[in-house]
């Protein structure tokens, strides 16, 4: 099968899937709980590595964007260039593919190794819909906890910022702070937050989707495996550069 | 519901009373077939694997499939569950033409259909206690009725005390009955099982029997029970059960002068119906291929 056609082929299974996700949720059996432990699991679980994934970003960003401020003369505003670039873009995109490699490849395991033990079939026989119960939950918690686990990733990245600016630039923390409170806009946050949306649904039915098409045993699930944690993170980039764009006519941000 | 025992065989000899039996066994929800298959085909990409198949089982009715590993025998389970579906044909659910239905309305057919998967097909995520109530959570039972709902199960594949276990904890034995428990939870009207027998010690696979036979004379469940195995098929198209007079259940043998007219072999072959009928016939039978069945040689 050419490479085209596979492409779309793929794009109407994956449309198919969030359609069906969106009409299971107009009537029959809905599973809280189940939506309550994923994002426990999501949320909770993933906290530390996005903390420090985080973390390190503002560092390094003022680390490395600190002496050019200095040549500039501007480096009370460092803040500001962290701020911005972690709200903006950084802390959404990054988190976004931290969690895609954490949740989305676990959720394409565990459903790629449910379909080739036939607990899928099994799930349907006893009159439970899989998609209900498996996919729902999961894409949910993926919308509801990446825009929290992305506030966190920024906080943890300002922090970050802070003691590196503190500590190896002798920056008065005041004049950091104060520059990031400058730099940043409600609008700002607001855009910060709507990516992270999009994001949890793009890794939710990707990795969904990958997991119960899986053919072909261990094997299969090792496969399926790779192809939602990269066809995941890939589309989170590429998606990152359209809401990008969309958010700037929309909320004109990213203007100075 | 139990079903007299005139339900489950016919006398072959004159002199037993069997009028009243007739009018039992011709009664119209008896001949109405629970299950019903019309010229089902299906092929996998290029391989056929069904090719024209249509049998029909009636209520309390136990339908066993013989057929080569890799005849064909799951997939006729499948289609049944509206699993997969076919390419041409039509199935009928207690007369309810399921072949093209959607999701959701085969969702209410699977309510009245318990199912032994070949190989359990057991939720390794959840204990043995949440897999037999599975059925029962998602219809909303009450915990209670849930908590001696599955007690009865497990107790019933004499496995009360794995009740807490994981399934990886199990052996495949064990994971087979769980798979029997979860089946039968909520009293489905059909029962379909895959080789529920296989890789069981001969005890064990017995157990299983009457628990398929007790399931077809004294609660009137239609089931497909798919084997390979002879003394299965001995046990379930030679024995049936009865209620004697201190409530206990026994099974006897049909012996010379009765035949079980609830029980049918189907026998698959290269896609079609190879055989069809009563164990007598197919034993008596001098195809080859069904000699080399029977006989193993
Ligand atoms: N999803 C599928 N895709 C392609 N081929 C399939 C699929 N499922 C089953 N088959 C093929 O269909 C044939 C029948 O399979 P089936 O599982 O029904 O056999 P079976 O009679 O149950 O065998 P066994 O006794 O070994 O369990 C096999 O040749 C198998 O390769
Ligand atoms: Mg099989």
């Amino acid at each position: 099968m050419n490479p085209l056609f596979r492409f779309i082929a793929e794009l109407q299974d994956v449309s198919l899937l969030l359609w069906r996700s969106i009409i299971s949720l107009r009537h029959g059996p809905r599973y809280f709980a189940e939506t309550l432990r994923q994002m426990d699991m999501i949320g909770v679980g993933s906290l530390p590595i996005v903390l420090l994934t985080g973390f390190f970003t503002g560092g390094v960003l003022v680390l490395q964007t600190y002496p050019t401020l200095e040549y500039y003369s501007i480096q009370n505003e460092s803040g500001r260039s962290v701020a911005t670039s972690l709200i903006r873009e950084l802390g959404p995109v990054l988190s976004a593919l931290m969690v895609s490699g954490r949740i989305g490849s676990a959720i394409s395991a565990e459903l790629g190794s449910m379909v080739v033990s036939q607990q899928i079939e099994a799930m349907r026989a006893l009159g439970t819909d899989p998609i209900r119960k498996l996919v729902v939950p999961r894409i949910a918690a993926l919308i509801l906890m990446l825009p929290l686990l992305t506030v966190a990733a920024d906080i943890f990245g300002l922090i970050g910022g802070g003691i590196v600016a503190n500590y190896i630039y002798s920056q008065d923390v005041q004049v950091f702070v104060e520059s990031v409170r400058n730099g940043i806009s409600t609008k700002d946050i607001v855009g910060g937050m709507i990516k992270p949306l999009f994001f949890g649904l793009i890794i939710g039915v990707v990795a969904c989707h990958k997991g119960l098409s899986t053919r072909g045993g261990t094997v299969g699930v090792g496969r399926s495996v790779t192809n939602s944690v990269v066809t995941a993170s890939i589309w989170v980039i590429i998606f990152d550069f359209f809401l990008a764009k969309a958010l700037q006519y929309l909320l004109d941000i990213g203007r100075l | 519901m139990l079903a007299n025992e005139g339900n489950s065989v016919l006398p072959l000899s004159d002199d037993v009373e069997f009028s009243d039996m007739e009018e039992a066994v011709d009664a119209p929800e008896r001949i109405a077939p629970v299950i019903e298959f019309r010229d089902i085909c299906l092929a996998f990409d290029e391989k056929v694997i069904l090719d024209g198949i249509s049998f029909s089982v009636r209520r309390g009715e136990t339908k066993i499939i013989l057929g080569r590993s890799g005849g064909g025998k799951s997939t006729i389970i499948r289609l049944i569950l509206g699993l997969i579906k076919p390419d041409a044909g039509r199935i009928l659910i207690d007369g309810e033409d399921i072949t093209d239905y959607d999701e959701p309305e085969l969702m209410q057919v699977r309510q009245k259909i318990g199912m032994v998967f070949q190989e359990g097909a057991l939720f390794d995520s959840l204990p043995v206690y949440e897999n037999v109530a599975y059925r029962l959570r998602e219809q909303g039972t009450e915990e209670e009725e849930v908590d001696a709902e599955v007690r009865r199960m497990l107790r019933f594949v004499a496995l009360e005390d794995a009740i807490d276990k994981m399934p990886n904890e199990l052996s495949g034995g064990m994971r087979r009955r769980v798979g029997i428990a979860r089946a039968l939870v909520g009293d489905p009207e059909i029962v379909l099982f895959d080789e529920p027998t296989a890789g069981l010690d001969p005890p064990t696979a017995r157990t299983i029997c009457e628990l398929a036979i007790k399931l077809r004379d004294l609660h009137d469940v239609s089931s497909i029970f798919v084997t390979h195995e002879m003394n299965n098929l001995r046990y379930l198209s030679s024995e049936y059960a009865v209620i004697d007079e201190n409530g206990e259940v026994r099974f006897e043998k049909e012996g010379g002068r009765l035949c079980m007219i609830n029980t049918e072999i189907m026998m698959l072959r290269d896609g079609k119906i190879g055989f069809q009928g009563k164990d007598e016939e197919l034993m008596r039978s001098d195809d080859p291929y069904i000699r080399t069945f029977v006989h193993g040689k």
